[in-house]
């Protein structure tokens, strides 16, 4: 049992594939609106998890399984739990309030168009007509099965590719990122001391 | 290898069963068997006698009697949210388990990334958790909810850094491989037992333990469901078919936890002087993991019954002054030991 993505992928076109990124995609874009029109900050928050969860669900679609996990342990797990952490810790009435959405709303929506634009026009021009290569299959088989076959058990998954290229090929921006998280936090508990 | 050709939905069909049973038989022989009995002997009690030969049909009685009760929602409660939680936190248990392998061919998913994969899914649950505490419209359940997420993040993260010492080891994220990294190892020339993890890496497999305790909010870490002073905080409002499964969802999360801790440390499915490519531990590894997880399980219900509980800042304190150093260091003397042989 091999993931949707890779069966076949000298055809240019896989229905089950497509119509389960559709599903996803529409769940998303309607989380998201929800996200920025919804008058309860708790509610947003929760919206803002439909929306990280499908984009994991697209991950899978793509048989990137450790980005997926990833982004559930990071995104859901960790940061919209102190977003709902924050929130209700200083104020969140059940019933919602009024007056959240702000009058200047339309620059942000300017803001995101430009780019949705530009990451489009990005990831188009970069990848353009690129398919999934076949080996980054992401197998569901025990891995007695594949020993059976000769083949490795979790062939192509992708797990020590991105350690790979993290570890080597990225190293220099990947430790530029920890400094710079770091950096962030430090800065974070200066500003929030008071002396 | 299994002989047997499955349809996808065959499979699909047999997953489900699978994972119904793997959790809800370990969640339900905890509570019949250490919560009702083994506490109540600690106590010099004897606990349920009446529904069956020493009640042993006291569970049953429990379910009844919960599915019965009236399902009751707080008028200013946010109904919608405040009927959602019981399921998320039931839920990521049930997704927890997908990726605890059985036997060679008894796995639910052979995912590369398993184990991490595992602790994501189960840090989903503080989702259910704060919403359950906000849903309420209650002070007690809001204080309980908020206590339970500053406590799962604190400990969440010792819990990962421990797990990081046996996949340095093993050398794979994926459960599988770390169980036959187990079955296959020796110490030092000594094969007979293979190498559990938990004799190498005995310090990461302490701070698992104490974390695990944390992330499963059992005393001495209880403050988020402190009856004392909170009245079971976030499930104060809950009465009925929803508590219930709040219930369910606790003891299953120690099932769940204590077969992620089985698998790591003590070997999963394999017992030592068996074949662990052979077709009978399909139906032999079940039965031995169960066994483990019953075994670490008792721990964590002997140590709830045992210890009173923690302050909330002594708690946070302990989390990142001590269990986090501690496993750091850990990490660094394994990738250490791991390049000098």
């Amino acid at each position: 049992m091999t993931l949707l993505a890779t069966v076949n992928s000298d055809v240019p076109f896989n229905v089950a594939q497509n119509v389960g990124f559709g599903v996803i995609a529409v769940l998303m874009v309607t989380g998201a609106l929800r996200v920025v029109t919804t008058n309860n900050v708790v509610h947003a928050a929760l919206w803002l998890v439909l929306v990280l969860a499908g984009a994991a669900a697209q991950f899978i679609l793509l048989a990137a399984e450790f980005v997926a996990i990833t982004q559930v342990l990071v995104y859901i797990g960790a940061i919209v739990v102190l977003f709902l952490f924050g929130v209700m810790l200083t104020r969140a009435p059940i019933r919602g309030e009024a007056g959240l959405t702000r009058s200047n709303w339309f620059g942000g929506a300017l803001v995101g168009v430009l780019l949705l634009g530009l990451l489009s026009f990005t990831l188009l021009d970069t990848f353009g007509g690129d398919r999934l290569p076949a080996d980054t299959r992401l197998t569901l088989r025990p891995a007695a099965v594949s020993q059976a076959e000769g083949t490795e058990p979790t062939a192509g998954s992708n797990v020590g590719a991105v350690s790979d290229s993290i570890f080597s090929r990225y190293l220099i921006p990947f430790e530029a990122v920890s400094v710079l998280l770091t950096a962030a936090l430090i800065g974070a508990i200066v500003l929030a001391r008071k002396e | 290898m299994l002989s047997v050709e499955l349809a996808y939905w065959q499979q699909t069909l047999l997953r489900t069963v699978g994972v119904l049973a793997a959790v809800l038989l370990p969640a339900g022989a905890l509570v019949q068997l250490f919560l009702f009995k083994a506490v109540s002997f600690m106590q010099s009690r004897l606990g349920p006698m009446e529904a069956g030969p020493h009640g042993s049909l006291q569970l049953f009685a429990e379910v009844g009697k919960w599915i019965q009760k009236e399902d009751i929602v707080p008028d200013r409660a946010d109904a919608r949210l405040f009927k959602l939680a019981p399921y998320l936190v039931v839920g990521t248990v049930l997704l927890v388990y997908l990726a605890i392998p059985f036997g060679p061919d008894a796995v639910f998913a052979d995912l590369e990334g398993g184990i991490f994969y595992a602790l994501a899914a189960s840090s989903v649950s503080v989702i259910g958790v704060l919403i359950a505490g906000w849903a309420s419209a209650n002070k007690y359940s809001l204080l309980g909810g908020l206590r339970a997420a500053g406590q799962l993040i604190a400990y969440e993260l010792p819990l990962v850094l421990a797990v990081m010492g046996v996949v340095i080891q093993a050398g794979t994220l994926n459960l599988q491989r770390i169980v036959t990294a187990q079955a296959d190892g020796s110490i030092f020339g000594f094969g007979a037992i293979g190498l559990p993890f938990a004799i190498t890496q005995i310090v990461g497999f302490v701070v698992f333990l104490i974390a695990m305790q944390a992330e499963l909010t059992q005393t001495p870490f209880d403050m988020p469901v402190a009856e004392s002073e909170l009245v079971t905080g976030f499930m104060t409002e809950y009465s009925g078919m929803r508590f219930l499964l709040f219930f369910i969802g606790e003891f299953a999360a120690v099932g769940a936890l204590s077969a992620v801790a089985a698998t790591l440390f003590l070997g999963g499915w394999y017992f030592p002087g068996l074949d662990h490519d052979a077709n009978y531990m399909n139906v032999l590894g079940p039965i031995i993991l169960l066994a483990k997880i019953l075994l670490l399980s008792f721990v964590v219900f002997w140590v709830r019954f045992t210890y009173p509980r923690f302050r909330e800042d002594q708690l946070q304190k302990f989390a990142w002054t001590v269990l986090i150093p501690i496993s750091l260091l850990n990490i660094v003397g394994t990738m250490i030991l791991k390049v000098a042989f």
